[in-house]
């Protein structure tokens, strides 16, 4: 069974269809590339998967079951998160103070709670560790490169049981060395069993870690197939609409 | 510098890179605002106590400790209010409504603790109103407080009808003693410095809502997105100052004996000036309770060796300006850096 299922999904705004009928099924630990040309729907896609827009008909599945998600809060919960392109981190505070930005470890009695930066720094480094990115616990963001940034905003998603992550173009301002860091850290989420959308410009990115690829254009899906079956060129004629469908 | 630096590690080894503190506690030492200044003061106290000798005599020592205490309490409000990326100039008014309200409150034969509480409310009123028009409105702070700072200045004058107070009634005794007492040895008000900056500097590194007030001090986008009550922290921090003036407010005109409606006119730039010699970063994220004392300090050792040097006090305020300008200049400097 898929982990998500998007059936027939449309999304209106006014008079403009953002979203015509998208079906789209992820399964468990697959890596998804999304595709398409500015307007062509990836945005609203995933603030649809993300929660942050409902979808203004289709269905929305997860385990087979339909669920209404009103917020990225409880998209969050159901173990959908997503990585922004900005990142959202606070670049005067330690790395592992960002991970555990809103949701701070405490320790105390009652109504007396102090922070347990031990306990943060520990678990931190402990996701770190996981993603192996040579990310430190104590230093400030400020003094960190893309990639090592990129490394705490995804750790910042393995806090809860997350099982999709979206990642919105990642690898679109940072050097090359860095883009092998990510790509390396979304290959790493996938051996845990965690489903990434992979929203992205940039081909060879696509092609060197997904395992599937889905190309939007003008609200519709043209294109769903593995990346075995597709080459860039394929991928190019159907993000520009030189060829209508595969 | 280079002895400052860690050793080289072996990065094949990501445990070994994970556990590296980046800098070691003297590296960080040397690296902080605070320590410096310190030092400033030391410099400053040692020349001018070579050149005029009666700067060091104890009389003038526990005439600068008291001095600097009223601009040191109002700066351990400010310094949370700084750090959210914040401003608040309306402090000097502040101080100034709250003391006469003291006054007023004393006057018509109320007891001492009924005074206490209503300049800690009255205070903790204005920084609402701030607070709420600033984040509701999304008003800038500068604005909002630059209104209110002319707004309570008038208020202050309204009441008192251009007065002085310094009949305080039953609680006059109590008043004056807490004013000017002394506690194991210390004035009052140092003591009650002492305390409220360890308790902030506490409060904003170990508990959710310092990291909060540096959050949205860092990234305010950041900070709503990840759930953090935005606007309900920054309405806490000038609160926060509103109250902490009310009290400084109550050991000021305590130590005077007289509330006057010119009471802090002009105290907020001081206070200001403190909070950012000592460390805090007017764009926000940034900041310590302990150093906005040490920059206080540091602002009443210049005006009073000056004074001692027999320096016309008219150029107080150009060294005061350098000061703020080298401390700012030291930030700058110390981003580039990182």
């Amino acid at each position: 069974m898929p982990l998500l299922e998007l059936r027939n999904v449309s999304r209106h705004f006014g008079a403009i269809r953002a979203l015509d009928g998208v079906t789209l099924a992820i399964e468990p630990g697959e890596i998804v590339g999304l595709m398409g040309d500015n307007g062509a729907g990836k945005s609203t896609l995933v603030k649809i998967i993300g929660g942050n827009h409902p979808p203004s008909g289709g269905d929305y599945l997860l385990d087979g079951r339909p669920v209404h998600l009103g917020t990225a809060a409880e998209a969050r919960h159901e173990g959908i998160e997503v990585v922004y392109q900005d990142l959202a981190l606070c670049d005067n505070l330690s790395s592992a103070a960002n991970v555990f930005l809103g949701r701070e470890l405490t320790r105390g009695f009652g109504p007396f709670r102090i922070l347990d930066h031990a306990a943060m720094r520990k678990r931190a480094g402990e996701l770190f560790r996981e993603l192996k990115t040579e990310t430190r616990p104590r230093d400030l963001v400020m003094r960190m490169s893309g990639g090592q940034r990129q490394a705490v905003a995804i750790a910042r998603t393995r806090l809860g049981r997350s099982r999709i992550v979206l990642m919105d173009e990642p690898t679109a301002a940072i050097s090359v060395r860095q883009i092998t860091e990510v790509l390396a850290l979304i290959r790493r989420l996938r051996e845990q069993g965690t489903a990434v959308v992979l929203i992205s410009h940039r081909m060879p990115d696509v092609f060197d870690v997904c395992d599937r690829i889905v190309v939007m254009r003008r609200g519709r899906k043209v294109a769903d197939k593995p990346i075995a079956q597709t080459s860039p060129e394929e991928v190019t004629a159907l993000i520009t609409g030189a060829k209508a469908a595969a | 510098m280079s002895t400052l630096e860690q050793p080289p590690l072996n990065v094949a080894d990501i445990d070994s890179v994970l556990a590296a503190r980046e800098r070691g506690v003297v590296a960080a030492l040397v690296h902080s605002q605070e320590v410096w200044i310190l030092v400033a003061v030391l410099v400053i106290g040692a020349i001018v106590g070579t050149v005029a000798p009666n700067f060091l005599s104890g009389v003038n020592i526990a005439n600068i400790a008291t001095n600097f205490c009223f601009i040191a309490l109002i700066a351990i409000g400010m310094t949370p209010v700084i750090m959210t990326g914040g401003i608040d100039i309306s402090v000097g008014s502040t101080l100034g409504l709250t003391g006469v309200t003291l006054g007023l409150v004393y006057s018509a034969g109320y007891p001492f603790l009924v005074g206490v509480l209503a300049v800690i409310v009255v205070g903790a009123l204005v920084g609402l109103v701030n607070g709420l028009f600033i984040t509701y409105f999304k008003l800038p702070p500068f604005i909002v407080t630059l209104a209110m700072m002319s707004m309570a200045r008038a208020l202050t004058l309204v009441v008192t009808n251009n007065q002085v107070v310094y009949d305080f009634g039953p609680a006059q005794e109590t008043l004056l003693a807490l004013g000017s007492g002394k506690t194991l040895g210390l004035p009052n008000v140092l003591c009650a410095v002492i305390v409220l900056a360890l308790v902030m500097q506490f409060v904003l590194s170990m508990t959710r809502w310092g990291r909060y007030v540096r959050a949205v001090g860092g990234n305010e986008k950041a900070a709503r997105m990840t759930g953090i009550p935005v606007d309900a922290v920054k309405v806490s921090v000038y609160v926060l100052v509103g109250a902490t003036t009310g009290l400084t407010a109550l050991f000021l005109v305590g130590w005077l004996g007289a509330a006057t409606n010119a009471l802090g006119q002009g105290q907020e730039l001081q206070v200001i000036a403190a909070t950012v010699i000592g460390g805090a970063n007017l764009l926000g994220g940034f900041g310590s309770a302990v150093g906005a004392v040490i920059g206080s300090l540091l602002l009443e050792v210049i005006r009073n060796a000056l004074l001692l040097a027999g320096v016309n006090p008219f150029w107080q305020g150009l060294f005061v300006g350098a000061f703020i300008l080298f401390a700012v200049l030291l930030e700058h400097v110390r981003s580039l850096r990182r």
